[in-house]
């Protein structure tokens, strides 16, 4: 094994894990930080895949953006000074069903996808061709989704002001 | 390059990239830290005609290493309402936030912990761990000033981090690299070839550039400076009000990372200031090393020029903590909304269209 192996082996069980405890864990800003170890082995992944863009604006998008809007957002709108803020576990059954279907099908598609396998350099860094495809092969789908969250912002900022 | 020499060394990659990560902190954090807190104490103390520490060494030198002594001999109290886990977990958190910045930080040509492509964008995106750290710190301590303190340093950080970033995306635009090191380099020879004066392209466009680059120099010095929660920004910690902010609660060795993580911050915020203003390690007026034909004698010269623009930078910090009176939270969220975001914005419209000509 590899130094690359157990690096790989690392990050994937800090991500399997803590993704295990934000389901687990009752106490809901515990999910809340053990997402944020989810999402750093997930970072931890892209950049041994050589996908150092994806890593660091994962890191931007999920660790700095979402997660602090999470904490914000539980942190604001419970009573906060006494631990009241529980998850709990409702409809079992149904939700067994759906989740053994879906990772039926998950694991279906996995195993019957005929993956294209081949050796390939990793790339010394992704931004720059990236970049290129993103302002010229796909410019018009880069401006229009930009244009969507734009709208999005707007109306968050227009609503919240009622 | 230092890991190479290390490899060479003991032979073993894990070894070598251990040193390697480890070298920031024990050779330039924990010095700059104790020298940091002590100038602190003094420039605050000079500028209200006060002398400051005496007694411990001369002028009091030694005051913060005795201040250290005694914080790890002090018991560390967790009270019964705390959150444990998270509570131990945070001033690590927070501390690790900091000093990943520190990795893609070159300090001179021949050390930069990791020669990232990516290196500023990755800085902005580490400092989110900060932001979670600290309000892990106020969660866990179960107490409203706490809790309020590490709201308004997580809104102040994420609201500041806009006109950081988009002063960062002018200078990219310019250069065409996110890589600090590969920035050094560009800015290369005399202080004229700075991005402050214009970059090193000698043209038209560079003299048009000049006072839109001062404007994105103010911008960003103001908005790291509130990230790094500094007076007149300081809101998250006011005295007045919220006894100490998000770390009231820590004791001993708690309190001592996040302040070691405070000082780091104020360091990091100014060595990226200066990577993309003030040509980072160049020289502003040529090498003692070329001039003696002594190659080697260049990288340590690199690193007394980062070292002391850095400095100057965090001396600028003191001198404004001193001088200005802290802004009240309405006045925080509007100088950052109305003021810095349109202002930068405009820059880096008009910066674009000059690059153009």
């Amino acid at each position: 094994m590899s130094l690359y192996d157990i690096i790989f082996y690392l990050f994937a069980a800090i991500t399997v894990l803590s993704a295990f405890f934000v389901v687990t864990t009752r106490n809901i800003v515990y999910s809340a930080y053990y997402l944020l170890f989810t999402f750093f082995g997930v970072a931890g992944i892209y950049v041994l895949l050589g996908a150092d863009f994806i890593a660091v604006t994962q890191l931007v998008v999920y660790v700095g953006g979402i997660l602090i809007l999470l904490l914000f957002g539980v942190m604001l709108t419970n009573k906060i000074t006494n631990v009241q803020i529980k998850t709990g576990t409702v409809k079992l059954a149904p939700a067994a069903v759906g989740v053994a279907l879906l990772a039926g099908t998950l694991f279906a598609g996995l195993l019957n996808t005929n993956w294209k396998t081949f050796v390939a350099d990793v790339p010394a860094s992704t931004a720059h061709t990236l970049g290129l495809l993103l302002l010229q092969q796909y410019a018009v789908v880069f401006e229009l989704l930009g244009i969507l969250l734009l709208i999005a912002l707007i109306g968050a900022a227009s609503m919240a002001r009622k | 390059m230092t890991y190479d020499f290390f490899y060479k060394l003991f032979g073993s990659q894990v070894i070598a990239a251990i040193i390697q990560s480890l070298l920031p902190l024990f050779v330039f954090i924990l010095p700059f830290a104790l020298f940091a807190v002590w100038l602190e104490r003094k420039v605050s103390a000079h500028m209200q005609d006060r002398l400051g520490p005496m007694r411990v060494g001369w002028h009091g030198w030694l005051q913060t290493v005795a201040d250290i002594l005694k914080l790890i001999q002090k018991e560390d109290i967790i009270a019964t309402a705390n959150d444990k886990p998270l509570f131990n977990l945070a001033p690590v958190l927070v501390f690790v936030g900091t000093y990943a910045a520190f990795a893609a930080i070159p300090f001179t040509s021949a050390f930069i912990g990791s020669n990232l492509d990516l290196g500023v964008f990755f800085i902005v995106a580490v400092s989110g761990f900060v932001v979670a750290g600290i309000l892990m710190a106020g969660w866990a301590s179960n107490n409203k000033y706490s809790l309020l303190g590490a709201m308004r340093s997580a809104a102040q950080i994420i609201s500041y981090e806009i006109p950081t970033v988009m002063v960062i995306i002018t200078i990219v635009m310019i250069t065409g690299t996110l890589n600090l090191n590969t920035l050094s380099q560009l800015q290369t020879g005399h202080f004229w070839n700075w991005m402050i004066f214009g970059g090193p392209v000698f043209g038209v466009s560079k003299f048009l550039m000049i006072p839109f680059m001062i404007i994105s120099f103010g911008i960003i010095y103001i908005s790291t400076l509130a990230e790094v929660n500094r007076t007149p920004f300081d809101i998250p910690e006011a005295e007045s009000e919220l006894v100490s902010g998000y770390h009231t609660e820590y004791s001993g060795m708690k309190f001592a990372m996040f302040f070691l993580a405070e000082y780091a911050n104020m360091f990091a915020v100014s060595a990226i200031v200066t990577a993309l203003f003030f040509g980072g390690y160049q020289s502003p007026i040529g090498y003692i090393g070329h001039l003696l034909g002594l190659p080697w004698l260049v990288p340590i010269e690199q690193l007394f020029w980062f070292t002391a623009k850095g400095l100057f930078f965090v001396f600028v910090q003191m001198w404004l903590r001193w001088t200005l009176p802290r802004l009240r939270v309405d006045q925080l969220m509007t100088a950052c909304w109305k003021y810095l975001i349109p202002i930068a914005f405009a820059d880096l419209i008009i910066i674009g269209l000059i690059t153009l000509i």
